[in-house]
C-alpha cells in the first residue's frame, strides 16, 4: 500500500504539495515513484521561472518510460534540488523528503483548496486500480 | 518447465576488440611503391596529419577481426532466429531476394553524383516505388527523401505547416499562425517531438475506455480554435483500428486543420484500406517495417512521405518526376517545396529493396500478408486471453496488448516476464508502451511466422504465467541462461560508463 502522509496536498497527476506560508515544497508521490519504478534522470526548471497552475515543469525519467511533472498551483521557483541530478534514486528511496522537487513562492494560496486531502487522495489511488 | 524453442549451448567467449589488439599484428599489407615517395608534408598540412602512430587503433589480423564479429554474433537474437514480436516495430522478415536485388552491380556501384541521364535506371527505380506507394496509400504525392520513420513525420509536419500558412497567408507573419497540433494520448513519442521541433504547441487528446481517440475531446479542442491539425497512428498503438477515423479527420478539416496519419501502423492496412480514402492529408510509411527493408541494427531506415493533390507542391526537392516513355529526371522547381530534407535523394538501398518487396508479393500477395499479420496477432490475443489481461476488448489488428495485472499479485511484472522470455527462446516484446496502459506487452507476431512458431510462443507465455504463481522467483530472476543474467538497468542508467579504458587507466581513473 502506498505511503500517502497526512498534511501535505495532493494533486491527480500524483505530484504532493507541502505549504509553508507562502512557499510551497513540490515532490511526486510515494503511489508515482512506485508505478515509475526505478528513476533514473530527473529534469528539473531554474530558480525564478514562473508556472501556472497544471503547468508541466519538468520531466522524470525511470528505467521504463518519461514522465512529465505537473505543478500543482502556480508559482515562482525559488529553489531546486540539485541533489537529483547525481542521486536521482532519492525520488525512490524517500519521495516526501530527500526527494523533494522545487519549492516555489505561491502565487495564490487559494489554489491550495482545490488540491486533494491524504485521504481524498488516497481514496484516488484506490480508484485506479 | 517446457523450453522447447531454446537450448543452452556452448558459446564463445570475446574480448572487446581493443582488449584483443596485439602491436604489429596487420589485417592488410600495401605492396612496395613503385613510383616515388612523396613527402606527407607535400600532401597534408601538418595541423590534419595525426603524429601518434595511430595510438590506441587496435592492431588485428584478417582472422582476428572476422572471428571477433562472428562470435559476438552468435550473442544476440535477430529476425534470421526467429519470432521478434516487439510491438510498434513491425520486425518481419528481410527476404533474400531484396538483398539479391540491392547488390545489382549498376545500382550498388552508381555514383550518387552520376548525372541524370546515367542513373535513368535509378530514377525509374524511384519513380516506380512512388506510384506504388501512391496507390497502396491512396495519396497521390510521394517524397522517398525522409531517411526515417521519425525524419517522415517531421517532413510531413512541416509540410502541413507551409500548406496551412500558403492557405491562410501567414508564411511571414508568426502572430496569425495556426499553432495547435493534437495528438492523442497514446502516440509515439516522436509525434510530439516532431511538431514540436516544427514549432507547433502540442495539445493530448484523451484515449476512451476503449482504447480510441475520445471524439467529444476531440471536438472540444477543435472548437477552441487555432488548430493545426491532427497526428493519428491507425491502427492506434493499441494495436485497435480508430473506426471513426473519417469522422475524426472531418472534424479536423471542420476546424480548418490538416490531418497527418503516422504510418508505423500501416502492415495491418496495406492492400485492404487506404489512408487517403479515410481522409488522410500526409502520411510516412516506415519502409523497414511495413516493406521489409532491415530495421534495426542501423537500417538504414526510410521514411517515404505520402500526400494528397493538394499537399503536393510542398514535398521536398528534388522530385523524381517522369518526362517521357522512359525518361526520368529530378525537379526542383518547386517554388513551395519545404526544400531538401536530406542529403542526395534518401537512402536509395532501401528503395530498391522495398520496390523488389512490393513487385514479389503483387497486389493479392501484400493483402494477403496484411491479413496474415492480422491473423497472426489475433492467434496470439486469443491464445493468451484466458492467461493475461487485455486492458481493451475492441478485436485487435496486427498487434495485441496485454498487461501484468494478474501476475503483479505475486511481484511478478511486465519487465520480470519479458526477461523469462529470453529463456524460452524469444525475443521479448515491447514493454511499457504505449504509455496509457500500466505494464503494457505489446506483442507484434507478423505475417513472418507459421502457426507452430506462434503456439510455441503461447504455450511460452501460458507456461511464464503459471511459473509466476507457483514459482515466482524462476521468473523475477530471469534470464537464467544467458551469457549474462539480469542486468541493474537503473545502475546503467544512472551511472553510465560512456567510454571503454584501458585496464590500467580504468583502475587509476
Amino acid at each position: 500500500m502506498a505511503n500517502v502522509p497526512e498534511g501535505l496536498y495532493y494533486s491527480k497527476d500524483h505530484e504532493w504539495l507541502r505549504v509553508e506560508g507562502e512557499t510551497g515544497t513540490v515532490g511526486i508521490t510515494d503511489h508515482a515513484q512506485h508505478s515509475l519504478g526505478d528513476v533514473v534522470y530527473v529534469e528539473l526548471p531554474k530558480s525564478g521561472e514562473t508556472f501556472a497552475a497544471h503547468d508541466t515543469f519538468g520531466s522524470v525519467e525511470s528505467v521504463k518510460a518519461v514522465s512529465e511533472l505537473f505543478l500543482p498551483v502556480a508559482g515562482e521557483v525559488t529553489e531546486v534540488n540539485e541533489s537529483l541530478t547525481d542521486e536521482p534514486e532519492k525520488v525512490n528511496t524517500d519521495p516526501y523528503g530527500d526527494g523533494w522537487m522545487l519549492r516555489v513562492k505561491l502565487s495564490n494560496r487559494g489554489e491550495v483548496d482545490s488540491l486533494l486531502s491524504a485521504a481524498e487522495y488516497e481514496d484516488y489511488i484506490g480508484s485506479l486500480e | 518447465m517446457t523450453i522447447t524453442k531454446a537450448t543452452t549451448h556452448v558459446t564463445q567467449n570475446e574480448a572487446l576488440v581493443f582488449e584483443r589488439s596485439q602491436t604489429g599484428r596487420r589485417g592488410y599489407r600495401l605492396p612496395a611503391l613503385d613510383v616515388e615517395e612523396t613527402s606527407p608534408d607535400e600532401l597534408l598540412p601538418a595541423e590534419l596529419r595525426r603524429e601518434d602512430d595511430l595510438e590506441g587503433v587496435p592492431e588485428l589480423s584478417e582472422p582476428d577481426v572476422v572471428r571477433h564479429f562472428t562470435r559476438i554474433s552468435t550473442w544476440n537474437y535477430n529476425i534470421d532466429l526467429g519470432l521478434y514480436p516487439l510491438g510498434s516495430c513491425t520486425m518481419k522478415y528481410n527476404s533474400r531476394l531484396n538483398e539479391k536485388v540491392a547488390r545489382i552491380p549498376g545500382f550498388a556501384n552508381l555514383h550518387p553524383l552520376a548525372p541524370e541521364e546515367d542513373a535513368q535506371g535509378a530514377l525509374q527505380v524511384m519513380y516506380e516505388l512512388q506510384q506504388h506507394l501512391a496507390e497502396i496509400t491512396g495519396l497521390p504525392g510521394v517524397s522517398l527523401q525522409p531517411a526515417a520513420g521519425a525524419h517522415g513525420e517531421m517532413t510531413g509536419v512541416m509540410m502541413i505547416r507551409a500548406a496551412l500558412d500558403a492557405r491562410d497567408g501567414t508564411t511571414s507573419d508568426e502572430a496569425q499562425r495556426r499553432k495547435l497540433m493534437l495528438i492523442p494520448d497514446s502516440a509515439h513519442g516522436t509525434n510530439p517531438a516532431s511538431a514540436h521541433l516544427s514549432g507547433f504547441t502540442v495539445k493530448t487528446i484523451r484515449s476512451t475506455s476503449e482504447g480510441l481517440t475520445d471524439l467529444e475531446h476531440l471536438r472540444e479542442l477543435c472548437a477552441a480554435g487555432e488548430v493545426a491539425g491532427l497526428m493519428l497512428t491507425n491502427p492506434n498503438t493499441c494495436g485497435i483500428f480508430e473506426r471513426n477515423i473519417r469522422e475524426i479527420c472531418d472534424i479536423v478539416h471542420g476546424a480548418g486543420g490538416l490531418v497527418y496519419m503516422d504510418g508505423a501502423n500501416m502492415n495491418a492496412l496495406v492492400g485492404v484500406a487506404r489512408p487517403g480514402d479515410m481522409g488522410v492529408d500526409v502520411i510516412h510509411l516506415n519502409l523497414h517495417k511495413t516493406f521489409s527493408t532491415p530495421h534495426g541494427g542501423g537500417g538504414p531506415g526510410s521514411g517515404p512521405c505520402c500526400c494528397t493533390a493538394e499537399l503536393e507542391p510542398f514535398l521536398p526537392v528534388p522530385r523524381v518526376v517522369k518526362t517521357g516513355a522512359a525518361a526520368y529526371k529530378l525537379d526542383s522547381e518547386r517554388p513551395q517545396s519545404i526544400g531538401r530534407v536530406k542529403a542526395f535523394y534518401g537512402n536509395f538501398g532501401m528503395h530498391l529493396r522495398a520496390l523488389a518487396y512490393i513487385l514479389t508479393h503483387g497486389h493479392d500477395g501484400l493483402r494477403e500478408a496484411t491479413e496474415a499479420a492480422v491473423l497472426n496477432a489475433r492467434y496470439i490475443a486469443q491464445g493468451l486471453a484466458e492467461t493475461f489481461d487485455r486492458p481493451f476488448d475492441s478485436p485487435p489488428m496486427h498487434e495485441c496488448l496485454f498487461t501484468d495485472k494478474r501476475q503483479t499479485r505475486k511481484g511478478v511484472h511486465t519487465l520480470d516476464i519479458a526477461k523469462r522470455l529470453i529463456d524460452y527462446g524469444f525475443h521479448p516484446m515491447t514493454i511499457y508502451f504505449p504509455l496509457i496502459v500500466q505494464g503494457a506487452m505489446l506483442i507484434e507476431p507478423t505475417e513472418s511466422v507459421g502457426r507452430a512458431e506462434l503456439q510455441q510462443f503461447v504455450d511460452a507465455m501460458k507456461e511464464i504465467a503459471r511459473e509466476a504463481v507457483e514459482d515466482a522467483q524462476t521468473v523475477l530472476d530471469a534470464p537464467h541462461t544467458t551469457r549474462v543474467g539480469r542486468l541493474d538497468e537503473a545502475a546503467a542508467a544512472r551511472k553510465p560508463v560512456l567510454r571503454w579504458r584501458p585496464a590500467e587507466k580504468a583502475a587509476g581513473a
